[in-house]
């Protein structure tokens, strides 16, 4: 079975985040980057797969030079091969033409099955994946926890609203998203870090950015909600006014 | 047809909470941009009623009677092809997120999902949308024409009397499908194993999240949850990790509180997260970053080390309780 999972690098979540001077996206320069975590889960979902019933992870990822590290990474966590779309103006595609360019670098390869992570925790539109498929002509099922290998083809568990879930079947080729927290996590070993040195990452050129359907027009700090009333001092002072305020406002001490 | 087209959905003859919120977005939007607001619901056998919308669409298949996304795509495209709206709005929900994005590339259109408030721009409606777990919001507006899809999140538009009022006239619109075009085969939904905890009548909750770093943390925020007579809760996260239970986790793929107090240590305050406990009466946040989103929808909150506080806290809870 040959699996090629779909990645993205997006600023940590501890990031501290400034809006840029042109107010369109986010200041870059000081941000350090990291594998999209439902991402991460994909790839670990890809991994197991391949331990279970033989066959090739190639793993791809669009952006900059800087993504290059989330490829090694994934690499040294077990993935054959990498694809590096060199593309510089994320920012000026949208959804459809990320899409594009990933169905565009990925043709040629033919998988099995194509896994990504449901949802992206920089612009969260969780579509990239479906819209994919779509392209593609392959069907697809979204918010998956397991995925099983059958005879025929797929059955995979689907997470529905409030704790309910379903399983779905479906033929190859196919694509799922993935959802966090299905299996755990693997850590790159040293052997694997060594490997990925001599593992192959082909470049792949993205055609130039079309017309966009919709368009960011800016990004800028939420309105507060709620006035929020901050509570100050050493840990043992702001305590004893949480405990006032239990008390007096919320009234449940 | 002009206007907006809200797609409804239903489960068992019930319409859910937050399409009624997509019919108030809808009207909304109708307002904006001029013309109608009406509504499609698929598979509802016809026996569902609506109203304060301008028309209802039944989309009536035997194929439609399981949700695939195959199926729902096709009865769609070709209902939006004949209506032709200017908006398709729907509710932000687990399926509409598996086809919606789908059904916008038949159209070389993208998704606005899950859209949060929207205001008049200078060319048309802007759709305001959060970036990097509610870190920040973006203004999204479409440059394409043709019909433009977004979905809305849960609870960020009030419907009120939604669906009542005035019963719309029912159109039914029996789509072409074939049995070779659905790829998938859904089974029965299930549930893995009975709730033993119900969240939603808690009336103090402690919950936690990435903040704590790892498991054996847990125990410090059950004293705390102890001291306050709370029911202990997480962000999805922990739950993922396996510290706590998965029915412990309060968002939008868990459960949905309203307690007197929602004390969040250690939670960003990700949309998802948000959505499930924005509804609590009091919100107090202990964060150790000041511009973590969920001091945004607190009262009262703490910028520091909750590994300082938190201790504090339940020995100030104790003693107050003598």
């Amino acid at each position: 079975m040959k699996i090629l999972v779909a990645v993205k690098q997006v600023p940590e979540r501890d990031a501290q985040i400034h809006v840029a001077a042109d107010g369109k996206w986010i200041d870059e320069d000081d941000l350090s980057y990291t594998i999209n975590e439902p991402d991460a889960y994909a790839l670990e979902e890809a991994l197991q797969l391949k331990e279970k019933n033989g066959g090739e992870v190639v793993v791809v990822c669009a952006g900059p030079e800087r993504v290059t590290s989330t490829l090694r990474e994934a690499l040294a966590k077990g993935a054959d091969r990498a694809i590096h779309i060199e593309a510089d103006d994320l920012g000026e595609r949208d959804t459809l033409g990320v899409a594009r360019m990933l169905a565009e670098a990925v043709k040629g390869e033919s998988p099995d099955l194509i896994l990504t992570g449901l949802q992206s925790d920089d612009l969260g539109l969780g579509q990239t994946g479906v819209v994919l498929a779509e392209l593609l002509g392959i069907p697809h099922a979204t918010i998956i926890m397991q995925v099983e290998k059958t005879d025929l083809g797929l059955r995979v568990k689907r997470e529905l609203e409030d704790g309910w879930f379903q399983h779905v079947e479906m033929p190859f080729p196919a694509l799922l998203t993935i959802q966090s927290g299905g299996n755990k996590l693997r850590y790159a070993t040293l052997m694997g870090i060594k490997k990925a040195k001599t593992k192959e990452t082909a470049t792949f050129s993205a055609s130039a950015a079309g017309a966009k359907a919709v368009s960011l027009e800016k990004v800028y700090l939420p309105e507060k909600q709620k006035r929020t009333e901050m509570l100050t001092g050493t840990p043992a002072e702001i305590a004893a006014k949480l405990v006032e305020k239990l008390k007096f406002d919320v009234r449940v001490l | 047809m002009s206007g907006v087209l809200v797609v409804l959905e239903q489960r068992e003859g019930e319409l859910n909470r937050m399409s009624l919120e997509a019919v108030a977005a809808g009207h909304l939007l109708a307002a904006k941009v001029g013309g109608e607001c009406s509504a499609a619901m698929l598979s509802s056998g016809g026996g569902l009623k609506v109203g304060g919308v301008a028309k209802l669409y039944s989309v009536e298949h035997e194929l439609l009677k399981d949700y695939t996304a195959d199926g729902y795509c096709a009865v769609l495209e070709q209902l939006v092809k004949k209506l032709e709206p200017g908006y398709v709005l729907f509710p932000h929900t687990y399926q509409v997120r598996d086809f919606a994005p789908a059904l916008a590339t038949r159209f070389g259109q993208v998704l606005i999902s899950d859209v949060v408030a929207m205001h008049d721009g200078d060319v048309g409606p802007v759709f305001v949308r959060q970036l990097l777990q509610g870190k920040l919001n973006a203004d999204y507006r479409q440059t394409a024409s043709g019909p433009c899809f977004v979905s809305v999140q849960a609870g960020s538009f009030r419907a009120e009397g939604e669906g009542s009022g005035a019963e719309a006239a029912v159109d039914v619109f029996v789509p072409e499908l074939k049995p070779e075009q659905i790829r998938s085969k859904p089974g029965e939904p299930f549930r893995e194993s009975a709730q033993t905890v119900d969240l939603s009548v808690a009336p103090v909750i402690v919950s936690v999240g990435r903040g704590i770093g790892e498991e054996g943390n847990i125990a410090m925020m059950q004293e705390l949850a102890d001291a306050l007579g709370a029911e202990l809760a997480a962000s999805r996260p922990i739950c993922d990790n396996g510290w706590l239970p998965m029915e412990r986790q309060v968002g939008s793929s868990g459960q949905t509180v309203s307690p007197k107090l929602y004390l969040a240590v250690g939670i960003s305050g990700a949309i998802q997260h948000l959505v499930g406990m924005k509804g609590s009466k009091a919100v107090i946040a202990i964060n150790k970053d000041e511009h973590a989103p969920i001091f945004e929808v607190a009262d009262f909150g703490v910028v520091g080390d909750l590994f300082e506080i938190v201790p504090e806290l339940t020995k100030a809870v104790l003693a107050a309780k003598g």
